[in-house]
């Protein structure tokens, strides 16, 4: 299962640096989300929990168009039914588009932080650095869980620019509430970790939980 | 031995639309089964229940001695399906589509490089296949569909978009030479009765005919 998985995963990435489909287009429209709360809240700066909500509210937008277009390839070009004619375990393509989809929100983060802090944080981020890029990381981890099964279920329907949003968002809403609540306090000036371990664990929990899940049921929504 | 293929009965609905009503037939090992119809007869449907892609709605079917859908599982790695479509995605060369493909089959890369040979294709191999022919396109869906050695190879119009050339340079891989079970769909009447053991007929689901390959016959399938 793991060679399959390194397989799948090494072609999506492929396919991503050819292509530019996700990561560009998710970025672009972080980055423009931000340029709007800049100039619509007519703030120069944000804080504490107007701040976290921001970010996270954001980020967790364009996850979804980073979701939309997870199974585009394997639906546009037979992917799918090449796959489910090879002797591989079913589940290693759902683990396949779940790290696609993590280093995909990484490398969105990776341009999106800076230019959070740039145009919308008024105190800097440097000190907390460790502290947010775990919850960045279980959160991230979360949102590819669940994003990777969506992205399955939505791969064979007709409805599936609608189905996405609908279904995704309200899963991820324990997500937002961990990760909005565990990064606030260090959005604050006088920043330091309130309750960091408790939001830690319920994000740990909720990733566990959703990779069990998503594994368990995986194989049922590639049946014909 | 066990035939390659046996089909009991065998239906298929999409909602309430029958594509497949009742086929039965029997393919020992090592033939070829032509099917005839006209589009929209069910032949792809059909290949797609043997190659473990859609489960029959009724009937009994058998392929390789896996019993559909329950042993659906054992199919995988044993049939060589060359589709409408060529399973290849098109912003990769001919060379990354095989080589993820021989991973996913646990093949190697000698085999790679033998039917990239085989296919014609080592001058073109690093050129992303949406930049290449059609029929260029067609060989290395070839290369693919025999990538694993499969002993059965369900083939869907194989010859479309291919030269006189390229047609020949392919035989040995999914021709009678090359010793594989196969079902062939095509629109190539007068190939299928030549190349084929038995002959099926489809007409809107239902088998026409089974061996009885004469034209009038098959005349009547495209009415």
């Amino acid at each position: 299962m793991i060679a399959a998985t390194a397989a799948i995963l090494r072609k999506d990435l492929r396919l991503e640096l050819r292509t530019k489909e996700s990561v560009p287009a998710m970025t672009l429209f972080t980055l423009t989300v931000y340029v709007l709360f800049h100039f619509g809240l007519d703030r120069d700066s944000l804080d504490g929990e107007l701040a976290a909500g921001v970010l996270w509210v954001t980020l967790l937008l364009a996850a979804v168009i980073g979701v939309s277009r997870l199974f585009a390839a394997e639906r546009e070009q037979g992917g799918i039914d090449a796959l489910l004619l090879a002797p591989v375990d079913r589940t290693s393509l759902y683990l396949a588009k779940a790290v696609a989809l993590f280093l995909f929100l990484v490398a969105v983060e990776v341009v999106a932080l800076p230019a959070f802090g740039l145009l919308l944080l008024g105190p800097g981020l440097g000190g907390a650095m460790p502290e947010l890029l775990a919850i960045l990381a279980l959160g991230d981890l979360g949102i590819a869980a669940v994003g990777a099964l969506v992205a399955a279920l939505a791969a064979e329907t007709r409805a599936r620019e609608l189905i996405v949003p609908l279904l995704l968002l309200p899963l991820l809403v324990p997500v937002l509430i961990a990760c909005a609540q565990a990064t606030e306090p260090f959005l604050r000036p006088d920043q330091g970790p309130e309750d960091l371990a408790r939001w830690l664990g319920l994000l740990t929990l909720y990733d566990v939980v959703f990779v069990l899940l998503s594994v368990a049921v995986f194989d049922y929504l590639l049946e014909d | 031995m066990d035939p390659a293929i046996e089909l009991d009965g065998v239906e298929r609905r999409y909602g309430e639309r029958v594509a497949l009503d009742g086929v039965t037939v029997r393919l020992p090992r090592g033939a070829t089964l032509a099917v005839l119809g006209a589009n929209g007869a069910g032949k792809t449907t059909l290949l797609r229940v043997l190659a473990a892609l859609l489960r029959p709605h009724a009937g009994t079917a058998r392929v390789l001695g896996a019993e559909l859908p329950r042993e659906r599982w054992k199919v995988p790695g044993q049939v060589g399906y060359l589709a409408h479509e060529p399973l290849l995605y098109r912003q990769l060369t001919a060379r990354e589509n095989l080589e993820y493909h021989a991973r996913l089959h646990g093949v190697d890369g000698a085999r790679v490089r033998e039917v990239v040979a085989a296919v014609g294709m080592e001058r073109r191999a690093h050129e992303p296949l949406q930049d290449l022919s059609r029929g260029m396109v067609q060989r290395v869906a070839v290369a693919r569909a025999v990538l694993h050695d499969p002993p059965l190879l369900l083939l869907d119009e194989p010859r479309a978009n291919l030269d006189p050339a390229a047609a020949d340079l392919l035989e040995p891989l999914i021709g009678r030479a090359s010793g594989r079970t196969r079902v062939l769909v095509t629109h190539d009447v007068d190939g299928a009765l030549a190349e084929s053991d038995i002959v099926l007929g489809l007409k809107a689901g239902r088998q026409a005919f089974l061996d009885e390959g004469e034209l009038a016959a098959v005349r009547e399938l495209y009415r």
